[in-house]
């Protein structure tokens, strides 16, 4: 009778359920106390972490929709997974509408934060960190999104990972903006991604400094629609940490920015100093593939309007240092396969055009010619990316 | 051996009611199973009755597996409920759809120092808005499971199969691990019953107590991965189905590797044979190719296999030890695929 009661006062309420805010202190057991609060979490709640260090054990796991988990910043909430004996991340997050903020991950085994699935998710001010700095045992991804709609990521820091520092996967509508990475293999990495917006971040001291890549036998492919733009993207020439077999393995250290095997990617107003490879590659992928439903050729790429400090001094590749002699001891600012189509470059910049004609084709086929100008012309406007005003509501 | 015993003693539980007419046994509260919330008690449900949990109550059955997931050598006792006059239906590929109600109960233990002792009951209820997966942890005194939402890890010491003395760190998953595993488009679906993958004891049992419906067509079975006079490949793509495919399919949470391990996989990339790592990291162990033919060593399944190192041990969740006979199933395959 009194449930009935409850049950029909309920239905009449329109007023949702007032959120509430839990907050979980560091201290002893924290690896139970956090978990079991990110478990009991309802859609509307705060999980507020309290400042200091967290000795977690285990991996951590979100699964319920709408929730923020806050720290009290990215210096003073620290989830420490450096005594981590399981799971293949520090945190994971699997629900919708999910806001990270103010807090950081340190030396998770596998990756630091990854969300799949998680549509709308908002990573803001968090900072992910291997302490040790670069090494090959540190986790593969930072921040790491993966087969989600809406993601932004924002005004957050990534050190020491073996992969990529910001790594967003198979995934659409995509916002990257203000953040530092720095001493990770890749700075930032736009993978099979539809409509992504990398602009004003802080990228050095990375292998690479921003890759937009495409790769085979995946659920999504087709890569498109990329806007690297605003970028300080400087000084990347840390020695490839990765372990081998993976894509990133195979990047140059000293590379500012790589377009591999995408289309409609617009590289502009970035400023990219200082990278001793070269300051922009485009290039397809060139390892064996089985897959008849993917195009390894970089499509309609547009660099216009970039800064250009020095360049290719230092090609980190076979054969780079003799390609460097022969065009008066360094590499030009941008160096093309000569795969693809409808290249445009609008910078005053040379280009070193390897003329290749096939894909997978031997390096030492290369017929390299120095190009001074390639199409000039605009490229197709994209569209702004623009995410549902919750999301930037998050960030206030 | 506790298994058998469980069944013996549910062949007499009939005489036990009857001859203890002063205290009759609860039926399994179906209001529990269905109502909302989390019971903080494994006995509210009144699957077991005994307090130590090996005694199913009237309408929870034991069932097996041809092949089982490898959990640290645990042993695991496997019981579904379905409500009276309810049953369960095999769809198009041989998944057992269950009536809402329904619960699949599962306890995991050792044998430590020559007693079987739980240490874990996970339940699966099947409510009106979906599965629900929780994991109950077992006192010292084996009298009750608590519910711990954020699961634990309990220190055990056991002797393997092949006389080892182990000492391990036992992972009791949190709810949303279990989840990891049990997801199929986002939602908590169960693992093992398959009508391929139940035992043809376990067919007969549900199929004689009504509980399942006759299924329409024919679903051949997928062997034991231990029986050795089964054709080595159907052992090893078994093995891979039940310890692996649960993530590592097209809607599970292995989705985005493009590396598929169902048994009905066709696509030998998308098993792993050339298949190039995408978000392994260290994971890859330096190697190029998940199955690199004819070279357990140089496959990055074989690498993840027998490693115990978070971030590169696979499967993420529920493994502290190496499956030395897994592993060895797994490489004599890969062994004796023609070199590319």
């Amino acid at each position: 009778m009194i449930r009935t009661l409850l049950a029909v006062t309920a239905l009449c309420c329109t007023m949702p359920a007032l959120a509430k805010t839990i907050t979980v202190e560091a201290g002893a057991d924290a690896q139970e106390r956090l978990q079991e609060a990110l478990i009991l979490a309802e859609p509307g709640d705060i999980v507020e972490l309290g400042a200091g260090t967290f000795a977690l054990t285990d991996g951590l796991s979100l699964d319920v929709d709408n929730v923020t988990v806050r720290g009290a910043g990215m210096d003073k909430s620290i989830l420490s997974f450096a005594g981590q004996l399981g799971a293949g991340e520090g945190l994971l997050v699997t629900s919708d509408d999910v806001v990270l903020r103010d807090f950081a991950v340190e030396d998770s085994k596998g990756d630091g934060i990854k969300s799949k699935g998680a549509d709308r998710i908002v990573y803001h001010a968090i900072r992910v960190e291997w302490t040790g700095g670069p090494k090959a045992t540190n986790g593969a991804y930072g921040i790491y999104p993966v087969e989600g709609s809406d993601i932004l990521v924002q005004d957050s820091v990534v050190r020491g990972a073996s992969d990529a520092g910001i790594y967003v996967g198979q995934s659409k509508n995509i916002i990257v903006r203000r953040n530092t990475a720095i001493e990770n293999v890749a700075g930032i990495e736009i993978e099979n991604s539809f409509d992504a917006e990398v602009t004003e971040n802080l990228v050095t001291e990375n292998t690479g400094g921003i890759l937009v890549f495409d790769l085979p036998n995946l659920p999504q492919m087709g890569g498109h629609n990329v806007l690297v733009a605003r970028n300080a993207i400087i000084n990347n020439n840390t020695d490839n940490f990765a372990p081998e077999g993976n894509i990133v393995a195979s990047v140059p250290a000293g590379t500012g920015v790589m377009v591999m095997a995408n289309r409609n990617v617009q590289v502009v107003e970035n400023a990219m100093i200082n990278n001793g490879t070269t300051n922009v590659m485009v290039v397809a992928y060139t390892q064996s593939f089985d897959d008849a439903n993917y195009d390894p050729t970089p499509r309609d790429v547009y660099i216009a309007d970039n800064v250009y400090g020095r360049a290719g001094f230092a090609p980190d590749f076979d054969g780079g240092e003799q390609l460097a002699a022969a065009f008066g001891g360094a590499l030009p600012a941008i160096v093309y396969d000569g795969l693809g189509t409808g290249l445009i470059v609008n910078d005053a910049v040379a280009i070193l055009n390897l003329g290749l004609t096939k894909v997978g084709q031997s390096p030492t086929e290369a017929k390299p010619t120095l190009d001074t100008e390639r199409g000039a012309g605009e490229a197709v406007a994209l569209s702004p990316i623009v995410l549902p005003a919750s999301m930037e509501a998050a960030l206030k | 051996m506790r298994t058998f015993l469980a069944a013996i003693t549910l062949c007499v539980a009939g005489f036990a009611v009857s001859a203890a007419p002063t205290k009759p046994i609860a039926p399994v509260s179906d209001a529990v199973i269905m109502a909302a919330g989390m019971p903080k008690k494994l006995s509210e449900y009144g699957f077991f009755t005994d307090a130590a949990g090996w005694t199913p109550n009237k309408g929870v059955k034991l069932y097996r597996l041809n092949s089982a997931l490898f959990t640290d050598y645990a042993e695991k006792y496997r019981y579904i409920y379905i409500p009276a006059g309810q049953q369960a239906v095999a769809d198009g590929d041989g998944r057992l759809q269950f009536p809402v109600g329904s619960a699949l109960i599962k306890s995991f233990g050792y044998k430590i120092d020559g007693e079987d002792r739980l240490l874990e009951t996970r339940v699966l209820l099947h409510r009106a808005d979906g599965w629900i997966a929780l994991p109950y942890v077992w006192n010292a005194e084996q009298t009750e499971a608590t519910l711990k939402v954020s699961g634990t890890r309990i220190p055990v010491r056991f002797t393997d199969p092949s006389g080892n003395a182990r000492d391990i760190s036992y992972a009791v998953p949190n709810k949303n691990q279990c989840k990891e595993c049990h997801s199929l488009s986002n939602a908590v679906v169960p693992i093992g019953p398959k009508m391929r993958n139940l035992t043809h004891d376990t067919l007969d049992m549900l199929l004689s107590n009504a509980m399942l419906e006759q299924p329409g067509r024919d679903h051949p079975p997928i062997p034991d991965f231990a029986n050795a006079a089964m054709p080595l490949e159907s052992r090893a793509r078994a093995y891979l189905d039940i310890n692996c495919a649960h993530c590592h399919n097209r809607e599970g949470s292995a989705s985005n590797s493009g590396l598929f391990l169902t048994y009905e996989e066709e696509s030998p990339v998308h098993l792993g044979v050339g298949k190039r790592p995408v978000a392994a990291g260290r994971g890859s162990g330096g190697f190029a190719f998940a199955i690199a033919p004819g070279e357990p060593d140089q496959s990055i399944m074989m690498h993840r296999l027998k490693s115990l190192e978070p971030g590169v041990a696979m499967p993420e969740v529920g493994r502290s030890l190496v499956h030395e006979e897994g592993a060895a199933l797994l490489s004599e395959w890969i062994e004796q695929m023609e070199k590319k």
